[in-house]
């Protein structure tokens, strides 16, 4: 088997491409601040979005409490480098691996809960998390936490990457499957053998370790972390994002990142206009596609490929 | 030891208004989970349209305590209808995450909503009920609290008359028993499930009139937490079980007035959250639940 095929080498040409016009547009000062905001920004929820994806997407366990594990990696990740003055790698490590662990501990009782339970009980588990950050004035409290600035947009652009590529791997290896299978049905997937449990845990845990990380891209580059920030509202806009983008598909995760944090961009001196349009946006969604844009379809050349494969069966026949 | 008596009834007299305001909402979720297995997350905004509502009737059209009351509660049991037939019916045989994803978007189309209506300054409730106070043997007893309390109680009674007693409540009971066979027998289903509606919402609007005279102040945001933690109480007593929403109810109001008596007010919150973590993993039907076994 190839391991470098046509495909896999468009979609490297074309990630670097992205890289490259944004990088040589910042190198000229071509984009103003505002913008390079928005795109590291960008970045950042697609992270979030594509890891929500795996865990409500693809394993069907709807979780509200993601602002939670991102809160942990910021907060972790700000302690190493600020407090300990640690390496910005060994922040990022160190905040990831907090949230995973602390998505074990938490995934372990809660997953056995279901559906309706499973939210409610995760949603709790975000507002404790942010409830303990408020209370510790080791990180300042209310006040919050002044965090230098370390990450820039090649970081966030590549750790991004990562993200989309390990989970779009993990997907696709025997592991994800089961995931797969414990969303379509969970009683027929026990049955032919599979630790349900375990692979919800298992996704919840991956998850929770790239919400982390991008926890601690959040925190080294906005200067301040603050516990408001990570509420239950921050939850909640990373669920519209998954379901904007598609319920089990990583592109769909992406684009309704990228057009989730371009609407609010745009209407970021309309708040309250930007939550009514994202609610109703979210009703009408749900009422008439409730999978999101793309379903658990991904976005990718094969659908011309498959046309063409068609066609060709149609003339020959 | 006199002193620490009187303190403890004081904090089981502020946790009984706290907690009869959480019954009142409660029993709201509980209504609509039990016939339509829905967690009517717009519920809590319910509250806050419904203390609005008693905040212009009291402050703008001069009403007293129980003609405010009465309205707020009219109007929003309009609006929990509307809601349910506009959002929630298209959806009644969609996927939970659906519903529950389309009940978020109503609570925050609520709030936001709102927010564009009245503007996110917070308003004062003016006192409606008298200051009068009652000092019996120490522990001191506002007029308002008691007139909260048997506010609740009174509505909490009535519900169970209805519930028990009336053709709708017999109705509602057998379409959360069984949609399918209730229509069978000749009972109106989608009017049914308004009725539920209509008088969830009526009782959260009650709760927010009494919240806004509790707590003096109210913003478009103030249904989320109360919201959230009569969820705590509604799943704590049995979730789709009144009874055990106005136990639950009680219950947490006392829990959290006993936890900012002992110096832990900021993790109030927490607590209420670790409360309902805590009754999932032990015990997931709650204290009055029956457990059911899973069926393919």
């Amino acid at each position: 088997m190839k391991t470098i095929n046509k495909k896999t080498l468009f979609s490297a040409v074309a990630i670097f491409a992205v890289y490259g016009i944004v990088q040589g547009l910042i190198a000229f000062n071509a984009l103003s601040l505002f913008y390079v905001l928005t795109l590291v920004q960008t970045c950042i929820y697609i992270m979030l979005a594509v890891s929500l994806n795996l865990i409500v997407g693809f394993t069907g366990q709807l979780a509200l409490g993601h602002a939670g594990f991102m809160a942990i990696g910021a907060y972790i990740s700000a302690i190493v480098t600020m407090k300990f003055d640690g390496p910005l790698v060994l922040a990022l490590l160190a905040g990831a691996l907090a949230a995973a662990v602390a998505g074990v501990i938490i995934g372990i009782p809660t997953l056995r809960l279901k559906g309706d339970y499973l939210a409610i009980a995760t949603l709790g588990l975000g507002e404790i998390v942010r409830v303990i950050w408020l209370n510790t004035d080791y990180v300042g409290g209310a006040a919050g936490m002044s965090v230098s600035r370390s990450i820039n947009w090649t970081w966030a652009f590549f750790l991004m990457v990562i993200t989309v590529l390990v989970i779009r791997n993990f997907i696709r290896s025997s592991p994800g499957r089961a995931c797969i299978s414990v969303r379509e049905d969970e009683i027929a997937a026990e049955a032919m053998g599979i630790n349900s449990t375990k692979y919800k845990v298992i996704a919840f845990t991956m998850g929770s370790f790239f919400a982390g990380l991008a926890g601690g891209v959040y925190a080294n580059y906005m200067y301040t972390i603050l516990p408001t920030t990570f509420g239950f509202l921050k939850s909640f806009d990373i669920l519209v994002m998954v379901v904007l983008g598609g319920l089990g598909s990583i592109s769909g995760g992406v684009i309704g990142a990228i057009i989730m944090t371009i609407v609010s961009a745009a209407l970021a001196s309309f708040p309250e206009w930007r939550m009514v349009i994202t609610a109703v946006l979210l009703i009408i969604l749900m009422i008439f596609r409730p999978n999101g844009l793309l379903g658990n379809k991904e976005l990718s050349l094969r659908v011309f490929q498959k046309k063409r494969g068609e066609n060709n069966g149609l003339a020959k026949n | 030891m006199e002193g620490t008596f009187q303190d403890i009834i004081q904090q089981l007299v502020n946790g009984l208004s706290l907690g009869s305001i959480y019954a009142l909402i409660a029993l709201g979720y509980t209504m609509v989970y039990g016939i339509i297995k829905l967690i009517n997350f717009a519920h809590g905004d319910l509250i806050m349209i419904g203390a609005y509502i008693g905040w212009f009737a009291t402050t703008v059209l001069g009403l007293t305590f129980f003609p405010a009351l009465i309205l707020a509660m009219a109007l929003t049991s309009i609006l929990g209808m509307l809601i349910e037939r506009i959002a929630y019916k298209p959806l009644r045989n969609a996927t939970r995450i659906a519903a529950l994803i389309t009940a978020i978007g109503v609570s925050l189309f609520l709030e936001y909503g709102s927010m564009l209506v009245v503007s996110p300054n917070i308003r004062v409730y003016s006192a409606v009920l008298p200051e009068t106070i009652y000092n019996v043997g120490g522990v001191i007893f506002k007029a308002a609290d008691v007139i909260m309390i048997v506010t609740a109680v009174v509505l909490m009674v009535l519900l169970h008359w209805t519930v028990k007693y009336t053709k709708i409540g017999k109705a509602m009971r057998a379409v959360s028993h069984d949609k399918d066979a209730a229509r069978l027998m000749g009972i109106n289903v989608d009017n049914t499930i308004s009725a539920t509606f209509a008088i969830g919402s009526a009782l959260g609007a009650a709760a927010g009139v009494l919240y806004g005279i509790y707590f003096k102040t109210i913003n478009p945001l103030m249904g989320i937490i109360p919201g959230l933690k009569a969820f705590i109480a509604a799943v704590l007593g049995g979730i789709g079980i009144i009874p055990g929403a106005m136990v639950g109810g009680i219950v947490l109001g006392l829990t959290e007035s006993l936890v900012s008596a002992i110096g832990f007010s900021n993790w109030r919150d927490a607590v209420a959250f670790i409360i309902l973590i805590a009754v999932l993993i032990i015990k997931p039907t709650g204290l009055f639940g029956k457990n059911t076994r899973e069926k393919v």
